[in-house]
């Protein structure tokens, strides 16, 4: 076998490629509104599940009924989804999302 | 409907409670147990996507979390069946676990015939119910319209019963 001629080319130093920035933005447990749950019941699960106060508990389930939505809890994307899951166990209408 | 009585939640049913809360629950645990069809508004109600845009991460978790949602649904409803009467009129008595069993229970209830009876935050119950009675008395909307109002005050009379949580 022949050996080919390298051509002859110049190392090129690789360019710096910006490292895109890792997303470390944290994930959130997001609760919908819905028709049929009641707010009482609502309150409830947030106090049972998250050990919140029923104050805190109250103006979560407020912010659910007349904004459509609320984040009920931040952290890990593991956690976050523990935490869907168990509010599906108790019927409330729950997604994963970033923060 | 619900009342305190020492660390217990009581209530004393009427024989057509009783014979609604069976059925009731029943049909919750037969949804959750022929097979349940996805498409069917009601399971997807009852088991939302987590991921609501990214439908590949959503049934990745599915695959892994649906069955034991599923079993605790059907154990939660089982509850209900288990307190209740045999047959006839009588009470029930909840300690603070079988009492969240109910509660829990009770609103997957509601929640199915919620879907099925097209609620929405516009509803009003009690004028829905006024024009189906005009429609028709007999129909199986009417029932299904009472049975699920029932529910919610039987809801509300069990949160009301409980022992304040902290």
């Amino acid at each position: 076998m022949g050996v080919m001629a390298l051509p002859q080319v110049a190392p090129v130093e690789a360019p710096e490629i910006e490292e895109a920035p890792a997303d470390d933005r944290p994930w959130v447990t997001v609760v919908w509104d819905d028709p049929v749950n009641l707010m009482s019941y609502v309150t409830w699960v947030f106090q049972k599940l998250f050990g919140y106060s029923r104050d805190r508990a109250e103006q979560l389930m407020l912010d659910v009924h007349h904004k459509g939505k609320a984040v009920v809890s931040i952290g890990a994307r593991e956690r976050m989804e523990m935490d869907a899951n168990q509010l599906h166990g108790y019927g409330l209408w729950a997604t994963v999302d970033r923060a | 409907m619900f009342r305190r009585n020492g660390t217990q939640c009581v209530a004393t049913f009427a024989v057509d409670e009783v014979r609604v809360l069976r059925k009731v629950a029943g049909e919750v645990v037969g949804l959750l147990t022929d097979g349940m069809d996805h498409t069917d508004p009601v399971v997807s109600r009852l088991f939302p996507d987590i991921y609501p845009d990214r439908p590949d991460d959503s049934a990745e978790f599915r695959l892994y979390t649906e069955g034991e949602l599923k079993t605790g649904k059907i154990d939660q409803a089982g509850a209900i069946l288990a307190a209740l009467p045999d047959e006839g009129e009588g009470e029930v008595r909840l300690d603070g676990e079988a009492a969240e069993a109910w509660l829990r229970a009770i609103n997957d209830a509601r929640l199915a015939m919620g879907t099925r009876l097209d609620i929405t935050a516009d509803t009003d119950l009690s004028e829905e119910l006024e024009l189906a009675v005009v429609h028709d008395p007999g129909s199986s909307r009417v029932f299904q319209l009472s049975v699920y109002a029932y529910l919610g005050y039987l809801q509300e009379s069990l949160l009301n019963a409980l022992p304040e949580i902290e």
